[in-house]
């Protein structure tokens, strides 16, 4: 067996265990560090497909701001040694029947669909590559999704802040009128 | 790189991460835990497109520019998820997803 045959099996395995444990673990803590695993997996096979600019954004954007961002939420807002009671059996029961049924008809709808190889020679994908698909306006041009993007994370940015600040004394007293 | 590998096993492999995912969002009560099956969900469907444009179409990088920007809205949706989660958690001390049940403001 080859080596990448080897890695991309560590990989799955990986992904596959620990995503499970991270929507089974009833410790809220331990759930987000298994998605850490999960991402930094991910991350791996992103490097097996020979798209290092990706697997280096999913490394540094993913698993160093967004899982650091759910991780303090966690601290703010539930006590680490917090259990939390499972859902009701038939809950969980119907919804894993549902996931098995759609995974089920994803994987023969894969396995039955006859992939076209292709004869095309690979790109190489190099950083310069990317900085001029991204920025050009011509027929593999990306600049308009790449400004849109930009204005949504602006959005978002000021969104975050605007809604997670603490209410001005005024308001609060507003609020309290009201009630 | 990916010799020996078919294309089926990454396809396959994010179907269970994609419906892992949802098998979370159903059961989970917790917001924050909601918030990490959404995660799960859209890795999957980013290996999905990386191995398509990998295999399929080698000479092109569509696949990778939809996951840059699929990976740039998944930010920008935590962010703002985690503000609301804070803001809820301020309003009602809890973030079940049972017991915040008002949208009275």
């Amino acid at each position: 067996m080859a080596s990448n045959q080897i890695m991309f099996i560590l990989f799955s395995v990986m992904i596959v265990v620990f995503s499970v444990l991270t929507v089974t673990s009833r410790r809220i803590l331990r759930a987000a560090v298994y998605l850490l695993f999960v991402l930094v997996s991910t991350s791996g096979l992103y490097f097996m497909l020979n798209y290092q600019f990706l697997a280096a954004v999913q490394l540094t954007l993913y698993a160093g701001g967004i899982v650091v961002l759910i991780i303090f939420s966690i601290l703010l807002t539930s006590h680490i040694s917090q259990n939390f009671e499972s859902s009701g059996w038939k809950k969980n029961i119907f919804s894993a029947i549902a996931a098995l049924i759609g995974a089920l008809l994803s994987i023969i709808t894969i396995l039955d669909y006859k992939f076209s190889a292709t004869t095309e020679v690979a790109q190489e994908v190099n950083m310069k590559l990317i900085g001029k698909s991204l920025l050009s306006t011509g027929y593999d041009g990306y600049v308009l999704p790449f400004e849109i993007i930009s204005v949504l994370l602006l959005a978002a940015m000021v969104a975050a802040i605007v809604v997670a600040k603490k209410v001005s004394p005024k308001s609060a007293e507003l609020q309290n009128l009201k009630q | 790189m990916n010799s020996g590998i078919p294309l089926q096993y990454f396809l396959i492999l994010a179907t269970v991460m994609f419906f892992t995912g949802v098998y979370g969002f159903l059961t989970r009560r917790n917001l924050i835990t909601i918030l990490m099956s959404v995660e799960l969900i859209l890795n999957s469907v980013n290996i999905n497109f990386l191995a398509f444009n990998r295999y399929l179409y080698p000479h092109k990088l569509e696949g990778m520019f939809f996951s840059v920007f699929v990976i740039a809205v998944a930010a920008s949706e935590a962010a703002v998820a985690i503000a609301i989660i804070i803001n809820i958690y301020r309003r009602f001390t809890t973030i079940n997803v049972e017991d915040v049940n008002e949208m009275k403001f």
